[in-house]
């Protein structure tokens, strides 16, 4: 074990897979001076400016490009510096890497890594701002994973370059300095395998990234007040970790799911509809969502902070939850 | 009818290969339209009638293990690059044994075996995966090539200049191919398309351009021969601009009612396999031997087209192959 930042995990699990495996090579905007968050800091120096490959601020070529590479034999990890910019090359994500392999009859494949720094940071406003990873559950063919931890990022994108899937990689900006124990050897975490982030007898909170730090600094508030939530990182959206979800839900008998995305359309749906279909009988309270309201991130900090997803929120939800 | 320029060291055989092929590709295109006249053909259908000399003469100068992508039009340049039209017919008709198991259909017509990665459905989309094809060649040090045909409707679209700007900056093994027939689905490119048009564009990005004869099999060939050398030797990309005209409507569905007949019928006066034809016979070669070519196409793509209409559906279990190896695709189904 080793103590190391969200960043530096996922930089380390990028170093490991290019050095296991030669067909494996980054690409993206500024990656040759180390990105523009530095989580690719001194890659190039170790593997040259083919494998770590600056790009022209051209992201559906950037990533229609990966596309084909990936169907030419390599891996290809993608950076997209924003998820927000990741619309400029929705055809490329959605029409072409999601598809191609169904589309031609599995004649190919499309190994392909996409990563989306999401999410709320430093008043960076509506468009280098959002968390869009609901919008890619929704598409057949693609990954979608959330690390909340500077170990699971490390695990999921050793996972992740390893899929032969495409993967919509999705790290949430606010953790880069986040640090945590981080495993020195070579291990992977599957996808669809949530954590227990915090255990109780309560409720079940359910979340994913940075909202799943909120989830435990409530869970801390609660306890104090004699509420035991129950805290499950979902780690990847799709494909999601339903069991131990229904499993926490029938012994505590409440679920609320909290994330920072839009609450309207955003994957809480998905899991509250799941739980209500599949759990009804164990439930002793209506399901509960917290999300953001249906508005764009403005840029001033107290119009910013009408948006989040507070762990103070959360506990009041979770209080409202556990009186009903 | 303009002469072919026979060249006086005319290689024969290589064109009545050609000759062969495009004939090939008619067949095969006329039983498609056949097929969907049956209702056996669904959805929509792009023929490239009068443009099989573009397919035939680039194709002609790629290797088996070079990168092909195409367009929605794009039956020929699939056939041209090697893939087995009995396959392909019965992806048409959404058959097991197709290519892609019926899960494709026409425009996304497919053989990865024979290096065709795809007609694509997204007008352009294919320029990109291209140049991605082109830059894992360079990464694994190959000796490659991919090719990327393309409508002249592409060239408005971001592609057209991400693609190309980044096959140049990254000095990649790509040849890019505009078949500029003059329409954009039912709209003339030319109403549409600000500036010199194509090769002009490729220029300003560096990509060396030459504008070729399209309805001219010889004079695509000996295009793509210069290009392709010129890839093979590292010189980075090249681009072609094959002019010609399209024959029929955008799709089966089309009547073309937006352009007068006289123009489609002197356009027919110009098609490519009669004037191949032509200079043929004026090299010596034997009509018998010109006719045997369509008529053997036309026994192959009617047995073709017999086998794929006798061909069952595939099995239901395809619906839900292949879509990922992670999670469940029955999840959530009914």
């Amino acid at each position: 074990m080793a103590t190391m930042t969200y960043a530096e995990a996922g930089k380390q699990a990028l170093a490991e897979e290019m050095r296991r495996d030669p067909l494996v090579w980054a690409v993206g905007e500024d990656l040759g001076r180390g990105g523009v968050f530095g989580q690719y800091k001194g890659l190039v120096e170790e593997f040259g400016p083919l494998r770590i490959s600056d790009a022209p601020i051209s992201e559906a070529a950037i990533l229609g490009a990966s596309v084909g590479a990936a169907m030419t034999g390599t891996r290809p990890v993608v950076e997209m510096r924003f998820a927000d910019f990741a619309l400029c090359a929705v055809d490329e994500l959605i029409n072409q890497a999601a598809k191609a392999r169904f589309m031609f009859g599995g004649q190919t494949k499309v190994p392909l890594v996409v990563r989306e720094p999401m999410g709320m940071w430093r008043s960076s406003a509506a468009q280098h701002s959002q968390s869009l990873e609901g919008w890619y559950t929704h598409i057949p063919g693609l990954v979608v994973v959330c690390p909340a931890t500077p170990a699971d990022n490390k695990g999921l994108l050793k996972t992740a370059i390893r899929s032969d899937d495409p993967v919509v990689y999705f790290e949430h900006k606010n953790m880069w300095a986040l640090e945590g124990e981080v495993p020195d050897e070579d291990v992977t975490i599957p996808f669809g395998v949530a954590r227990t982030a915090r255990e109780g007898r309560d409720l079940t909170i359910v979340s994913w990234s940075a909202t799943v730090h909120a989830a435990t600094e409530a869970a801390g508030t609660l306890a104090g007040e004699g509420i035991e939530a129950e805290v499950i990182d979902l780690r990847t959206l799709w494909p999601w970790d339903r069991d131990a979800v229904f499993a926490s839900v029938a012994r505590t008998g409440r679920l609320l799911v909290a994330h920072e995305a839009v609450q309207v359309g955003g994957f809480g749906a998905e899991v509250a509809a799941t739980v209500a279909e599949h759990c009804f009988k164990a439930l002793r309270a209506p399901v509960r969502r917290l999300g953001s309201p249906r508005v764009p991130i403005a840029y001033a900090p107290p119009l910013e902070d009408l948006l989040r997803v507070t762990p103070d929120k959360i506990a009041e939800a979770a209080r409202a939850l556990v009186a009903a | 009818m303009p002469a072919t320029q026979v060249p006086r060291n005319l290689d024969v055989d290589r064109l009545l290969s050609h000759h062969r092929l495009m004939w090939r590709i008619r067949a095969f295109e006329e039983a498609a339209l056949q097929a969907n006249t049956e209702k056996l053909v669904l959805g929509a259908i792009h023929p490239s009638i009068g443009q099989e000399a573009i397919a035939v003469g680039v194709c002609g100068n790629l290797n088996r293990d070079d990168i092909l992508s195409s367009t929605h039009r794009g039956h020929g340049h699939t056939l041209a690059k090697g893939a087995d039209a009995r396959a392909m017919m019965r992806e048409l008709l959404g058959r097991e044994g197709g290519t892609s198991h019926g899960k494709g259909g026409s425009m996304h017509i497919a053989d990865f075996a024979v290096g065709m990665l795809g007609a694509n459905g997204v007008v352009a989309a294919n320029i990109h995966i291209t140049a991605g094809a082109a830059h894992a060649i360079k990464l694994r040090g190959e000796n490659r090539v991919a090719c990327s045909i393309f409508g002249d409707g592409a060239i408005n679209r971001g592609p057209f200049l991400e693609g190309l700007n980044w096959a140049k900056v990254f000095d990649l093994p790509a040849l890019f191919v505009c078949e500029d027939n003059g329409f954009a689905s039912t709209t003339r490119t030319a109403a549409m398309t600000g500036g010199p048009g194509p090769a002009a564009r490729a220029e300003s990005l560096g990509v060396p351009a030459v504008e070729v004869d399209g309805n001219d099999v010889l004079a695509v060939d000996e295009a793509a021969r210069e290009a392709v050398a010129a890839i093979r030797a590292g010189g980075g990309p090249r681009f072609i601009v094959a002019k010609t005209y399209r024959l029929t409507g955008h799709t089966a569905a089309d009547a073309a009612p937006y352009r007068p007949q006289d123009e489609v019928t002197e356009a027919w006066k110009r098609e490519p396999i009669a004037r191949l034809a032509q200079a043929l016979a004026d090299a010596g070669v034997k009509g018998e031997v010109l006719a045997g070519h369509e008529r053997d196409a036309r026994e192959e793509m009617d047995a073709v087209y017999a086998d794929a209409k006798a061909a069952p559906w595939p099995p239901l279990s395809r619906g839900f192959e292949d879509v990922q190896d992670a999670g469940d695709p029955r999840e959530g189904a009914f």
